[in-house]
């Protein structure tokens, strides 16, 4: 009879840990970021045409010349990606080299949407069907990696850059160079 | 009021402008010739996570990003690679959140050790239950 009891008490509190531990969890904001598995990672092999005739295209042995630079992935039919366009502007005010992969676009829509947005692009390379985008492990528009002089991907920002991140960027970027 | 109608309607319309107007990649709604081929690509789409609609697999999501994914589904089986090959490249990119197919890893193996376990005490309590109670019975007899 002592035992049941025991037994009883230890149910529950098993089912009291269980519970707590769906309660804590629900309460917690869910990350619904997927996050590129090669941060840390040479960037792999590609070669993009030219998207636009203004700039030419970006192949993996662009982004292996010494100098680290910012790679933004974007597309002229993403909201955020004109949202995010002032600050990329305020990125290479400051210094940052910036190329760029246009995913699933036409050349006349880039076209536009640089005419619109500005351009601190020095390269944009045609993924017309995520290929790049896929082998990056980049999961949507706008994401900018940050490749480092020897083609190393050192960081990864998700979503749109908003002016808080502006610095954060320009610090990779520091840290990549002196890599 | 015609006016205000046509600038609502035009408003309702700005959704539309988040689309790309490039076609869909050549396999994204494209079966593959060889009948086997696409039945192999078919069943590994299915277990496959759009990355940009988490809750839906490629197979079953219009999203331009899950029809690029197909086309590399599908293209890479025509071209000969194994579908676990396939899975085995977007997870390296991914992490193991790409595939919907569970695998026993360092994070995820007590889910596999843990039923077993508690089977195993369920089937001792009982056993040693059913064998207290036969004696006593036959005490009572």
């Amino acid at each position: 009879m002592r035992n049941l009891r025991f037994a009883l008490w230890g149910v529950v509190i098993v089912a009291a840990f269980v519970f707590g531990l769906f309660g804590y969890q629900l309460t917690q904001p869910k990350d619904e970021f997927v996050r590129s598995a090669l941060v840390g990672e040479r960037i792999p092999e590609f070669a993009l045409p030219a998207m636009v005739e203004s700039r030419p295209g970006l192949s993996s042995t662009d982004l292996a010349d010494g100098e680290a630079k910012l790679m933004n992935v974007f597309a002229s039919w993403c909201i955020p990606c004109a949202a995010e366009a002032p600050y990329l502007e305020e990125l290479e005010r400051q210094g940052a080299q910036i190329v760029a992969v246009a995913i699933t676009d036409t050349p006349e829509d880039v076209d536009r949407f640089l005419l619109q947005h500005g351009n601190p692009f020095t390269r944009i390379g045609d993924d017309r069907i995520s290929e790049v985008q896929l082998s990056l492990g980049s999961s949507g528009v706008p994401e900018t990696f940050v490749i480092a002089g020897d083609g190393t991907i050192t960081y990864q920002h998700i979503g749109d850059i908003r002016a808080s991140d502006v610095p954060v960027l320009m610090e990779e970027l520091r840290k990549a160079q002196g890599q | 009021m015609r006016l205000l109608a046509a600038l609502l309607a035009l408003l309702m319309a700005a959704p539309l402008a988040a689309q790309s107007n490039a076609p869909p990649a050549p396999y994204a709604y494209q079966q593959l010739e060889d009948p086997a081929l696409e039945e192999q690509a078919t069943e590994l789409m299915h277990t496959l996570r759009c990355i940009t609609c988490q809750s839906q697999s490629i197979a079953d999501s219009d999203a331009p990003m899950a029809g690029n994914m197909r086309h590399q589904v599908r293209t890479r089986i025509a071209n000969g690679e194994s579908p676990e090959a396939v899975r085995a490249w977007l997870v390296s990119r991914y992490g193991d959140y790409v595939s919907y197919e569970p695998v026993a890893s360092a994070s995820t193996w007590p889910l596999f050790v843990i039923p077993g376990i508690l089977l195993l005490i369920a089937v001792i309590v009982l056993l040693r239950r059913v064998g207290r109670r036969v004696p006593v019975e036959g005490e009572g007899a």
